[in-house]
Protein backbone atom coordinates (compact mmCIF):
# COMPACT_ATOMS: atom_id res chain seq x y z
CA UNK A 1 0.00 0.00 0.00
CA UNK A 2 1.83 3.07 -1.13
CA UNK A 3 1.41 6.46 0.47
CA UNK A 4 -1.55 8.48 -0.78
CA UNK A 5 0.47 11.57 -1.48
CA UNK A 6 -0.06 14.32 -3.98
CA UNK A 7 0.05 11.94 -6.94
CA UNK A 8 -2.54 9.47 -5.68
CA UNK A 9 -5.36 11.68 -4.43
CA UNK A 10 -4.46 14.97 -6.05
CA UNK A 11 -3.39 17.96 -4.06
CA UNK A 12 -5.13 20.85 -2.37
CA UNK A 13 -4.46 23.00 -5.43
CA UNK A 14 -5.91 20.38 -7.79
CA UNK A 15 -9.20 20.48 -5.91
CA UNK A 16 -9.14 24.27 -5.60
CA UNK A 17 -8.43 24.74 -9.31
CA UNK A 18 -11.25 22.30 -10.08
CA UNK A 19 -13.63 24.24 -7.85
CA UNK A 20 -12.61 27.50 -9.56
CA UNK A 21 -13.22 26.11 -13.06
CA UNK A 22 -16.52 24.54 -11.97
CA UNK A 23 -17.74 27.81 -10.44
CA UNK A 24 -16.83 29.73 -13.62
CA UNK A 25 -18.60 27.20 -15.88
CA UNK A 26 -21.69 27.06 -13.63
CA UNK A 27 -21.90 30.86 -13.56
CA UNK A 28 -21.55 30.92 -17.35
CA UNK A 29 -24.39 28.37 -17.66
CA UNK A 30 -26.72 30.47 -15.51
CA UNK A 31 -25.83 33.65 -17.45
CA UNK A 32 -26.37 31.94 -20.81
CA UNK A 33 -29.72 30.52 -19.64
CA UNK A 34 -31.05 33.81 -18.27
CA UNK A 35 -29.89 36.35 -20.84
CA UNK A 36 -29.90 36.65 -24.61
CA UNK A 37 -26.13 36.81 -24.75
CA UNK A 38 -26.17 33.84 -27.12
CA UNK A 39 -28.35 33.63 -30.20
CA UNK A 40 -31.57 32.28 -28.57
CA UNK A 41 -32.02 29.13 -30.72
CA UNK A 42 -28.40 28.24 -29.92
CA UNK A 43 -28.83 28.43 -26.15
CA UNK A 44 -29.54 24.68 -25.57
CA UNK A 45 -26.42 23.79 -27.58
CA UNK A 46 -24.38 26.34 -25.61
CA UNK A 47 -25.66 24.95 -22.30
CA UNK A 48 -24.84 21.40 -23.42
CA UNK A 49 -21.28 22.43 -24.31
CA UNK A 50 -20.82 24.14 -20.93
CA UNK A 51 -22.23 21.08 -19.09
CA UNK A 52 -19.90 18.70 -20.94
CA UNK A 53 -16.94 20.98 -20.20
CA UNK A 54 -17.88 20.99 -16.52
CA UNK A 55 -18.17 17.19 -16.43
CA UNK A 56 -14.67 17.07 -17.91
CA UNK A 57 -13.42 19.41 -15.16
CA UNK A 58 -14.99 17.16 -12.49
CA UNK A 59 -13.46 14.03 -14.04
CA UNK A 60 -9.96 15.49 -14.23
CA UNK A 61 -9.74 17.58 -11.06
CA UNK A 62 -12.03 15.69 -8.64
CA UNK A 63 -12.02 12.08 -9.88
CA UNK A 64 -8.40 12.32 -11.12
CA UNK A 65 -9.04 10.52 -14.40
CA UNK A 66 -5.84 11.13 -16.30
CA UNK A 67 -3.28 9.66 -18.62
CA UNK A 68 -1.18 7.76 -16.04
CA UNK A 69 -0.42 4.21 -17.15
CA UNK A 70 -2.15 2.84 -14.04
CA UNK A 71 -5.39 4.53 -15.19
CA UNK A 72 -5.53 3.07 -18.69
CA UNK A 73 -8.25 0.64 -17.62
CA UNK A 74 -10.29 3.38 -15.96
CA UNK A 75 -10.15 5.52 -19.10
CA UNK A 76 -11.16 2.58 -21.30
CA UNK A 77 -14.11 1.85 -19.00
CA UNK A 78 -15.08 5.53 -19.10
CA UNK A 79 -14.99 5.58 -22.90
CA UNK A 80 -17.21 2.50 -23.03
CA UNK A 81 -19.60 4.05 -20.46
CA UNK A 82 -19.86 7.27 -22.47
CA UNK A 83 -20.55 5.19 -25.59
CA UNK A 84 -23.45 3.34 -23.90
CA UNK A 85 -24.87 6.56 -22.43
CA UNK A 86 -24.77 8.22 -25.86
CA UNK A 87 -26.50 5.18 -27.45
CA UNK A 88 -29.26 5.21 -24.82
CA UNK A 89 -29.92 8.96 -24.83
CA UNK A 90 -29.46 9.79 -28.53
CA UNK A 91 -31.12 6.54 -29.64
CA UNK A 92 -34.19 7.12 -27.45
CA UNK A 93 -34.59 10.72 -28.61
CA UNK A 94 -34.11 9.78 -32.27
CA UNK A 95 -36.57 6.88 -32.21
CA UNK A 96 -39.25 8.69 -30.19
CA UNK A 97 -38.94 11.77 -32.37
CA UNK A 98 -39.61 9.71 -35.49
CA UNK A 99 -42.44 7.90 -33.71
CA UNK A 100 -44.05 11.23 -32.81
CA UNK A 101 -43.67 12.45 -36.38
CA UNK A 102 -45.46 9.34 -37.70
CA UNK A 103 -48.27 9.43 -35.14
CA UNK A 104 -51.69 10.70 -36.14
CA UNK A 105 -52.75 13.42 -33.74
CA UNK A 106 -55.97 12.83 -31.70
CA UNK A 107 -57.73 15.75 -33.42
CA UNK A 108 -57.02 14.22 -36.84
CA UNK A 109 -58.52 10.93 -35.66
CA UNK A 110 -61.68 12.80 -34.61
CA UNK A 111 -61.95 14.34 -38.08
CA UNK A 112 -61.50 10.97 -39.78
CA UNK A 113 -64.45 9.60 -37.82
CA UNK A 114 -66.78 12.24 -39.26
CA UNK B 1 -8.68 -6.89 11.05
CA UNK B 2 -12.04 -6.90 9.39
CA UNK B 3 -13.14 -9.27 6.67
CA UNK B 4 -12.90 -6.60 3.99
CA UNK B 5 -9.15 -6.25 4.41
CA UNK B 6 -8.73 -9.98 4.02
CA UNK B 7 -10.83 -10.10 0.86
CA UNK B 8 -9.06 -7.12 -0.67
CA UNK B 9 -5.63 -8.57 0.11
CA UNK B 10 -6.61 -11.95 -1.33
CA UNK B 11 -7.88 -10.26 -4.46
CA UNK B 12 -4.65 -8.41 -5.11
CA UNK B 13 -2.42 -11.32 -6.26
CA UNK B 14 -5.03 -12.44 -8.79
CA UNK B 15 -4.58 -9.17 -10.63
CA UNK B 16 -1.59 -10.15 -12.68
CA UNK B 17 -0.96 -6.96 -14.62
CA UNK B 18 -2.47 -3.61 -15.47
CA UNK B 19 -2.54 -2.46 -19.07
CA UNK B 20 1.04 -1.25 -18.85
CA UNK B 21 2.24 -4.77 -18.03
CA UNK B 22 4.04 -3.46 -14.94
CA UNK B 23 2.89 -6.26 -12.63
CA UNK B 24 0.35 -6.58 -9.80
CA UNK B 25 -1.49 -3.33 -9.13
CA UNK B 26 -1.71 -2.04 -5.54
CA UNK B 27 -4.94 -2.75 -3.66
CA UNK B 28 -5.93 0.92 -3.75
CA UNK B 29 -5.86 0.89 -7.57
CA UNK B 30 -7.85 -2.36 -7.77
CA UNK B 31 -10.50 -1.13 -5.30
CA UNK B 32 -10.75 2.23 -7.04
CA UNK B 33 -11.10 0.53 -10.43
CA UNK B 34 -13.85 -1.81 -9.24
CA UNK B 35 -15.75 1.06 -7.70
CA UNK B 36 -15.30 3.10 -10.87
CA UNK B 37 -16.99 0.27 -12.85
CA UNK B 38 -19.92 0.42 -10.40
CA UNK B 39 -20.16 4.20 -10.82
CA UNK B 40 -20.21 3.90 -14.61
CA UNK B 41 -23.04 1.35 -14.41
CA UNK B 42 -24.89 3.75 -12.10
CA UNK B 43 -24.41 6.54 -14.65
CA UNK B 44 -25.85 4.25 -17.35
CA UNK B 45 -28.89 3.69 -15.08
CA UNK B 46 -29.29 7.47 -14.87
CA UNK B 47 -28.91 7.82 -18.64
CA UNK B 48 -32.09 5.74 -19.12
CA UNK B 49 -34.01 8.17 -16.89
CA UNK B 50 -32.42 11.17 -18.63
CA UNK B 51 -33.58 9.77 -21.98
CA UNK B 52 -37.08 9.19 -20.52
CA UNK B 53 -37.23 12.76 -19.24
CA UNK B 54 -36.00 14.22 -22.53
CA UNK B 55 -38.61 12.22 -24.49
CA UNK B 56 -41.51 13.01 -22.13
CA UNK B 57 -40.59 16.64 -21.42
CA UNK B 58 -43.41 18.00 -23.58
CA UNK B 59 -46.09 15.48 -22.52
CA UNK B 60 -47.76 17.69 -19.90
CA UNK B 61 -51.34 16.39 -20.45
CA UNK B 62 -52.65 19.95 -20.15
CA UNK B 63 -50.93 20.36 -16.79
CA UNK B 64 -48.08 22.70 -15.82
CA UNK B 65 -44.95 22.63 -17.98
CA UNK B 66 -41.34 22.98 -16.85
CA UNK B 67 -41.49 26.71 -17.65
CA UNK B 68 -44.38 27.17 -15.18
CA UNK B 69 -42.81 25.13 -12.38
CA UNK B 70 -39.05 25.62 -12.22
CA UNK B 71 -37.18 28.70 -11.03
CA UNK B 72 -33.44 29.09 -11.18
CA UNK B 73 -32.96 30.54 -7.68
CA UNK B 74 -33.52 27.27 -5.84
CA UNK B 75 -31.51 25.31 -8.42
CA UNK B 76 -28.63 27.78 -8.05
CA UNK B 77 -28.43 27.31 -4.27
CA UNK B 78 -28.67 23.53 -4.68
CA UNK B 79 -25.85 23.57 -7.24
CA UNK B 80 -23.61 25.66 -4.96
CA UNK B 81 -24.25 23.31 -2.01
CA UNK B 82 -23.41 20.20 -4.00
CA UNK B 83 -20.32 21.70 -5.64
CA UNK B 84 -18.88 22.98 -2.35
CA UNK B 85 -19.65 19.67 -0.65
CA UNK B 86 -17.77 17.85 -3.44
CA UNK B 87 -14.81 20.17 -2.79
CA UNK B 88 -14.81 19.65 1.01
CA UNK B 89 -15.14 15.88 0.42
CA UNK B 90 -11.97 15.95 -1.68
CA UNK B 91 -10.19 17.92 1.05
CA UNK B 92 -11.36 15.34 3.62
CA UNK B 93 -9.68 12.55 1.61
CA UNK B 94 -6.48 14.61 1.46
CA UNK B 95 -6.60 15.30 5.21
CA UNK B 96 -7.12 11.61 5.98
CA UNK B 97 -4.19 10.65 3.74
CA UNK B 98 -1.98 13.05 5.71
CA UNK B 99 -3.35 11.90 9.09
CA UNK B 100 -4.68 15.37 9.91
CA UNK B 101 -7.66 14.09 11.83
CA UNK B 102 -9.24 17.34 13.03
CA UNK B 103 -9.14 18.75 9.46
CA UNK B 104 -10.68 15.46 8.27
CA UNK B 105 -13.58 15.70 10.73
CA UNK B 106 -14.21 19.37 9.91
CA UNK B 107 -14.26 18.67 6.17
CA UNK B 108 -16.60 15.70 6.64
CA UNK B 109 -18.93 17.82 8.81
CA UNK B 110 -19.05 20.52 6.13
CA UNK B 111 -19.65 17.89 3.43
CA UNK B 112 -22.52 16.45 5.44
CA UNK B 113 -24.11 19.84 6.22
CA UNK B 114 -23.91 21.00 2.59
CA UNK B 115 -25.34 17.68 1.37
CA UNK B 116 -28.14 17.85 3.94
CA UNK B 117 -28.93 21.44 2.89
CA UNK B 118 -29.17 20.27 -0.72
CA UNK B 119 -31.49 17.45 0.28
CA UNK B 120 -33.77 19.66 2.39
CA UNK B 121 -34.08 22.16 -0.49
CA UNK B 122 -35.02 19.33 -2.82
CA UNK B 123 -37.58 17.92 -0.39
CA UNK B 124 -39.16 21.35 0.06
CA UNK B 125 -39.29 21.76 -3.73
CA UNK B 126 -41.03 18.38 -4.06
CA UNK B 127 -43.46 19.32 -1.26
CA UNK B 128 -44.23 22.62 -3.01
CA UNK B 129 -44.96 20.82 -6.28
CA UNK B 130 -47.22 18.29 -4.53
CA UNK B 131 -49.07 21.12 -2.78
CA UNK B 132 -49.73 22.73 -6.19
CA UNK B 133 -51.23 19.49 -7.47
CA UNK B 134 -48.17 18.89 -9.67
CA UNK B 135 -47.33 15.46 -8.24
CA UNK B 136 -45.86 12.54 -10.20
CA UNK B 137 -49.32 11.29 -11.20
CA UNK B 138 -50.29 14.59 -12.89
CA UNK B 139 -48.58 13.99 -16.26
CA UNK B 140 -45.94 11.90 -17.99
CA UNK B 141 -43.60 14.90 -17.79
CA UNK B 142 -43.95 15.09 -13.99
CA UNK B 143 -43.59 11.30 -13.60
CA UNK B 144 -40.29 11.51 -15.47
CA UNK B 145 -39.22 14.56 -13.45
CA UNK B 146 -39.89 12.93 -10.07
CA UNK B 147 -38.18 9.68 -11.14
CA UNK B 148 -35.05 11.42 -12.38
CA UNK B 149 -34.61 14.03 -9.64
CA UNK B 150 -35.91 11.63 -6.97
CA UNK B 151 -33.35 8.97 -7.92
CA UNK B 152 -30.57 11.54 -7.61
CA UNK B 153 -31.97 12.63 -4.23
CA UNK B 154 -32.08 8.98 -3.10
CA UNK B 155 -28.41 8.64 -4.05
CA UNK B 156 -27.58 11.76 -2.01
CA UNK B 157 -29.47 10.30 0.97
CA UNK B 158 -27.53 7.03 0.72
CA UNK B 159 -24.31 9.04 0.42
CA UNK B 160 -25.04 10.98 3.61
CA UNK B 161 -25.69 7.74 5.55
CA UNK B 162 -22.51 6.27 4.09
CA UNK B 163 -20.55 9.37 5.18
CA UNK B 164 -21.83 9.03 8.77
CA UNK B 165 -20.81 5.36 8.74
CA UNK B 166 -17.34 6.08 7.34
CA UNK B 167 -16.64 8.88 9.83
CA UNK B 168 -17.80 6.67 12.71
CA UNK B 169 -15.53 3.88 11.48
CA UNK B 170 -12.60 6.27 11.17
CA UNK B 171 -13.18 7.49 14.71
CA UNK B 172 -13.39 3.90 15.92
CA UNK B 173 -10.53 2.25 14.00
CA UNK B 174 -8.24 5.16 13.15
CA UNK B 175 -6.88 6.03 9.67
CA UNK B 176 -6.05 2.45 8.63
CA UNK B 177 -5.56 1.52 4.99
CA UNK B 178 -8.97 -0.10 4.59
CA UNK B 179 -10.69 2.89 6.18
CA UNK B 180 -8.90 5.19 3.76
CA UNK B 181 -9.94 3.03 0.81
CA UNK B 182 -13.57 3.29 1.94
CA UNK B 183 -13.28 7.04 2.22
CA UNK B 184 -11.76 7.09 -1.27
CA UNK B 185 -14.74 5.11 -2.62
CA UNK B 186 -17.16 7.45 -0.85
CA UNK B 187 -15.44 10.48 -2.40
CA UNK B 188 -15.65 8.90 -5.87
CA UNK B 189 -19.38 8.29 -5.29
CA UNK B 190 -19.92 11.87 -4.10
CA UNK B 191 -18.04 13.39 -7.06
CA UNK B 192 -19.99 11.18 -9.49
CA UNK B 193 -23.26 12.45 -7.98
CA UNK B 194 -22.06 15.98 -8.65
CA UNK B 195 -21.40 15.09 -12.30
CA UNK B 196 -24.94 13.71 -12.60
CA UNK B 197 -26.29 16.89 -11.00
CA UNK B 198 -24.51 19.00 -13.65
CA UNK B 199 -26.41 17.11 -16.37
CA UNK B 200 -29.64 17.32 -14.36
CA UNK B 201 -29.32 21.05 -13.74
CA UNK B 202 -28.66 21.72 -17.41
CA UNK B 203 -31.43 19.53 -18.84
CA UNK B 204 -34.18 20.02 -16.25
CA UNK B 205 -33.67 23.50 -14.81
CA UNK B 206 -31.57 25.65 -17.16
CA UNK B 207 -33.16 24.37 -20.38
CA UNK B 208 -36.57 23.80 -18.77
CA UNK B 209 -37.00 27.25 -17.25
CA UNK B 210 -36.61 29.05 -20.57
Amino acid sequence: MEETGASAAGSFWTYTAGLGFAVLLTAASFIVAQTNLLWPPGVPAGLAVLAIAQMGVHLVFFLHIGTDSEQTNSVLALVFGVFIVALVVIGSLWIMDHLNANMVSPSAVMEMQH
Amino acid sequence: MSAQVGIADLAAPQVTADASGAGPAPVRIVVGYGFWIFLLSDIILFSALFATYAVLHGQTAGGPSSRDLFGLGNAGIETSCLLLSSYTCGLAVLALGRRRMSAFYWCCTLTFLLGATFLSLEVSEFAGLLARGAGPSRSAFLSAFFSLVGLHGAHVTVGLLWLIFTVAQTAHRGPLDFVRRRMLCFSLFWHALDIIWVALLTLVYLMGAR
